[in-house]
């Protein structure tokens, strides 16, 4: 929804229906508190290393017993397709994101 | 923009051929001072005038109300005193007082449509002119996102797609009503939420609502929200009970209405979407969400919204709203609990009195057989069973007496343990009969198709104070 008033190219302006009593920006959940039974998701943006602090991610997680999915933007200079946000969101209760370079 | 206070103003665009044709006209007029041209598309057009405005965005165009193209305008002291739309020789020579304009135009050529009134522009200039009347929020939905799949991500459908309601739309469904955007129609359970014009007419929008079937949805809301109707309640029984409307009087016929075949079932619009749009203003305005506050056990498939008119015309009965105090040849909506339609057959009676024992033993399934004067019902009488009342000349009080005689039921069959069933009423008391419904409980309407020897029973929840009663309000206050 909008964020900080602007608004983005090409994007659609609607009225809203509800009473206005929840906030329009919409904010990240909570970190939790531990990881274990949650379904964990390393996401390369494909920065150069990125894989690289990810693959060490990975063997630290696994030697907490956590097994992890992996996934890659194709691109970090574009926004996530929605097919693999829609993958992620599906398949994970968590994901770390690399940003490297 | 920039109008004259002395003068000439002509609006014009290129892609009209009668602007063309004046083109050297208004190049000649320009030669004295006291002409400005505007110009709708092309900023370079119309060559040889000197003092030329790019109104492109078309500001000087909507004021002044510019319809045609070319249109002249004379000013005098900053009043419009004399306008000219199209070419015609005689009236531009007129309102000049230039003679001899045009030398080798045709005496008459009509004009072209503004661009203010391009369909690929109107729904801009709409907001432009009156956007800033709309109090509500906006919210984006970004270009990456999928309209109709962030409309449900939101939370504002009710499990159906909705439409985007845009400022246009919403600006557009107004006009649907006199009414101001800012007025409260209604305080919305169960958040208590007061409900402007603007937000009921935004989830008519929602609800695919056409903007003359507005007064109708506002009429609704309010009936709706009355301690009468007690939607709060209906809301959060744990019964399968909803909000439905019946609506009488002229405006069934204006936006097309359906109280003939399938009139309880899907396919026309208004019928679909009014209810709708009730469902969704209490949804979104007033919070109220299944599993949230509305507890329903099962609900039923009519809780997206149940709407339908009544057949006035074919009936034998004088129009529920008529009976309910509306005065004739006005329109009204009632609101009622309802359930699911279930419906009974006769296709034997042609006696009223056998016909209404028959439609009474479908009543007395509502809620359960063995309960009485709990629950509230509402009997939808088809066209071929009230022409057996017709014929024998009953009108509506007729038929409810009968009904109720009918629905007195004995004590000894009702009684908890009756017929090897723990449930129904306590034992003791009189040995009275009990009627099945409390006084006033059961309503009646007209509507169906013409054939089918069938009626339909749609059970209501707690009648009365201690519950729900219909309520019905008329729809012009809202037009």
């Amino acid at each position: 929804m909008a964020v900080n008033g602007t608004r983005g190219p090409g994007s659609l302006v609607i009225l809203d229906p509800t009473d206005e009593s929840s906030p329009d920006v919409r904010t990240a959940i909570e970190r939790p508190a531990s990881l274990d039974g949650l379904r964990v998701g390393l996401l390369d943006i494909a920065k150069p290393r990125g894989d690289v602090f990810l693959d060490r991610l990975a063997e630290l997680l696994a030697e907490r017993g956590i097994t992890v999915r992996r996934y890659a933007k194709p691109t970090f200079t574009k926004p996530m397709p929605p097919d693999l946000r829609r993958e992620i969101t599906t398949e994970c209760d968590v994901v770390i994101e690399a940003l490297a370079d | 923009m920039d109008l004259l206070d002395e003068g000439l103003v002509a609006v014009v665009k290129r892609d009209c051929p009668t602007c063309q044709l004046v083109e050297p006209v208004l190049a000649d007029l320009s030669r004295a001072p006291g002409l400005r041209v505007f110009t709708q598309d092309d900023p370079a057009f119309p060559a040889g005038v000197a003092d030329r405005r790019d109104d492109t965005a078309l500001d000087a165009s909507l004021a002044l109300d510019i319809e045609t193209v070319p249109t002249l305008v004379r000013f005098a002291g900053g009043v419009e005193t004399g306008r000219v739309v199209g070419w015609s020789r005689a009236q531009w020579t007129e309102l000049t007082g230039v003679a001899d304009l045009g030398e080798g135009l045709p005496e008459h050529r009509p004009g072209c449509g503004s661009r203010t009134l391009d369909p690929d522009v109107a729904d801009e200039l709409l907001v432009r002119a009156r956007g800033g009347s709309l109090r509500s929020r906006r919210l984006e939905i970004s270009a990456l996102e999928d309209e109709a799949e962030a409309l449900f991500d939101r939370g504002f459908s009710d499990g159906l797609p909705v439409v985007a309601p845009t400022p246009a739309r919403v600006l557009r469904m107004l006009d649907g009503t006199s009414r101001k955007p800012d007025e409260v129609v209604a305080v919305v359970p169960p958040n208590l939420v007061e409900a402007t014009v603007e937000k009921v007419a935004i989830n008519a929008v929602l609800a695919g609502c056409r903007p003359e079937y507005l007064p109708v949805v506002l009429a609704a809301v309010e009936a709706a929200c009355t301690d009468e109707f007690n939607a709060h309640g209906l809301l959060a029984t744990t019964w399968a009970a909803g909000p439905a409307i019946v609506v009488n009087g002229p405006v069934r016929a204006e936006i097309g209405m359906n109280w003939a075949g399938n009139a309880l079932g899907q396919g026309n619009r208004a019928n679909s979407t009014i209810g709708r749009a009730l469902q969704l203003v209490i949804r979104n305005v007033g919070g109220g969400r299944p599993q949230g506050v509305d507890r329903a056990a099962l609900g039923n498939p009519g809780k997206v919204g149940f709407c339908f008119a009544e057949d006035e015309e074919g009936s034998p009965f004088e129009p529920l709203a008529q009976s309910r105090g509306v005065p004739a040849g006005r329109s009204a909506v009632t609101v009622f609990a309802a359930e699911g339609p279930r419906g009974v057959v006769d296709q034997i009676s042609r006696r009223p009195e056998s016909l209404a024992r028959s439609l009474a033993l479908g009543l007395r399934g509502v809620v359960h057989p063995k309960l009485v004067r709990g629950f509230d019902a509402t009997l939808v009488v088809c066209p071929e069973h009230a022409r057996v009342f017709a014929d024998a000349g009953w009108d509506r009080a007729r038929l409810e007496a009968a009904l109720d005689e009918a629905l007195l039921l004995d004590r000894a069959e009702i009684t908890r343990g009756a017929g090897g069933i723990d449930e129904g009423v306590p034992p003791g008391g009189s040995d009275q009969p009990l009627p099945k419904f409390r006084p006033g409980g059961l309503m009646i309407v007209h509507a169906g198709g013409g054939a089918g020897m069938f009626s339909a029973v749609i059970g209501g929840w707690a009648g009365g104070p201690g519950g729900s009663a219909p309520v019905t309000r008329e729809v012009e206050p809202w037009r």
